[in-house]
């Protein structure tokens, strides 16, 4: 009875346990797999840099050096995939600069800020200042 | 064959021995890695936060979000502002997780800071030690994973993150979290979170990689992570981290 018990017990084991269960540990490892091999969404900077050259050489030598491309244009990576049938929209500025540069008691002193209300009402930032290189 | 109770016992000893000396020896060889040119083994992922460049422009938020299809109203990762008054309990919002920012704070006479919150990617992760059903671990490679297909949606999980770092997702009815970015990351990209973060607040480390800065950063600068009373081995680590974040 008991001996046909644990043969029951190993034959629905081993049709509902996966073959490489506890490999790793208490758990499926094709979800690894899963997990790793799902498609990106953001490129990153230096994809952008191969063929922007002329907008990496004025980015690259102002204050927004650092600040990925994709932090402002959105993913691309469906761009860099295929350019000309995604094409990226411009950013919303009037948003866009606000929300790094409206001036806010809890952000770093150092860091550049403004209130735009009383700087520029109804302006948009990009009237006066280069987002690319942007000067004071 | 005749056989006793004490021979089936001894029999199933035998074979999980076996099956622990199997699992064992993957882990000491190396795991078999996601893609090719990725071996989980020389890995160990984490992520370092300097506050005092956080600007709270949530452009981590939107990021995130867009590169892991969030639901709205849902995060992975979001960032709270801190207001501290001496002797009083600090104020801490965040609007829509940050997700467009924060509006703007003119109070300064208070102590007032941004904390960016995501998985904390514990070693030691109860999240893992509550799941009856071994959906969530931790990767060989040190990333706090779902697996969506064993998932049952219990929310065990969500309870016992001290964090707050999971939800149900509310169209697969599965937990979802931060999961460090793991399609990225295997294939050589840092997280989409640092990624666009445009003062470097947020960094990808790896901690197994000994030319990584954050062994140099971790040497200079004083280090904490959130609710270190939990002991559970968090690998996110805050630069200058005030008393007040919970």
């Amino acid at each position: 009875m008991l001996l046909g018990g644990v043969v029951v017990f190993l034959a629905i084991r081993a049709v509902v346990v996966p073959k490489d269960f506890g490999k790793f540990g208490h758990y499926r490892p094709g979800a690894l797999e899963t997990i790793s091999t799902r498609s990106i969404a953001y490129a990153g900077h230096e994809q952008c840099l191969q063929c922007h050259d002329q907008e990496a050489k004025v980015h690259g030598g102002g204050m927004h050096a650092k600040v990925s491309c994709e932090t402002c244009h959105g993913p691309l990576a469906k761009h860099t995939d295929d350019p000309t049938a995604n094409v990226p929209k411009l950013p919303d500025v009037a948003n866009l600069c606000r929300r790094c540069h409206e001036k806010d008691a809890a952000k770093p002193k150092g860091f550049h800020q403004v209130d735009t209300l009383a700087h520029s009402p109804g302006m948009l930032c990009n009237s006066c200042h280069q987002p690319h290189n942007p000067q004071l | 064959m005749d056989l006793s109770r004490r021979d089936i016992f001894k029999i199933g000893g035998k074979l999980l021995l076996l099956a622990s000396a199997g699992a064992t020896l993957d882990e000491i060889l190396g795991a078999a890695p996601p893609s090719e040119a990725y071996r989980m083994a020389d890995h160990w992922w984490g992520m370092i936060i300097d506050i005092d460049k956080c600007i709270g422009c949530g452009s981590c938020v939107r990021a995130c979000a867009q590169e892991n299809q969030v639901p709205a109203g849902f995060f992975r990762t979001w960032v709270e502002r801190y207001q501290v008054e001496e002797g009083k309990q600090p104020l801490v919002d965040s609007p829509n997780g940050a997700m467009d920012g924060f509006p703007p704070s003119k109070r300064t006479d208070l102590k007032s800071f941004f904390v960016p919150k995501l998985c904390n990617q514990c070693a030691s992760s109860p999240c893992v030690q509550v799941c009856p059903v071994g959906a969530t671990f931790v990767s060989p490679d040190g990333v706090v994973l779902v697996d969506e297909t064993y998932c049952l949606g219990c929310r065990y999980c969500v309870q016992a993150c001290p964090y707050g770092c999971r939800y149900l997702h509310p169209q697969k009815r599965t937990v979802d979290k931060c999961t460090l970015c793991y399609h990225r990351i295997t294939k050589g990209l840092t997280t989409a979170c640092c990624e666009n973060c445009p003062t470097g607040a947020r960094q990808l480390v790896d901690f197994k990689n000994p030319k990584d800065p954050v062994h140099e950063f971790l040497r200079n600068n004083k280090v904490e992570v959130l609710k270190p009373y939990m002991a559970t081995q968090a690998k996110v680590y805050y630069k200058d981290l005030d008393g007040a974040v919970r």
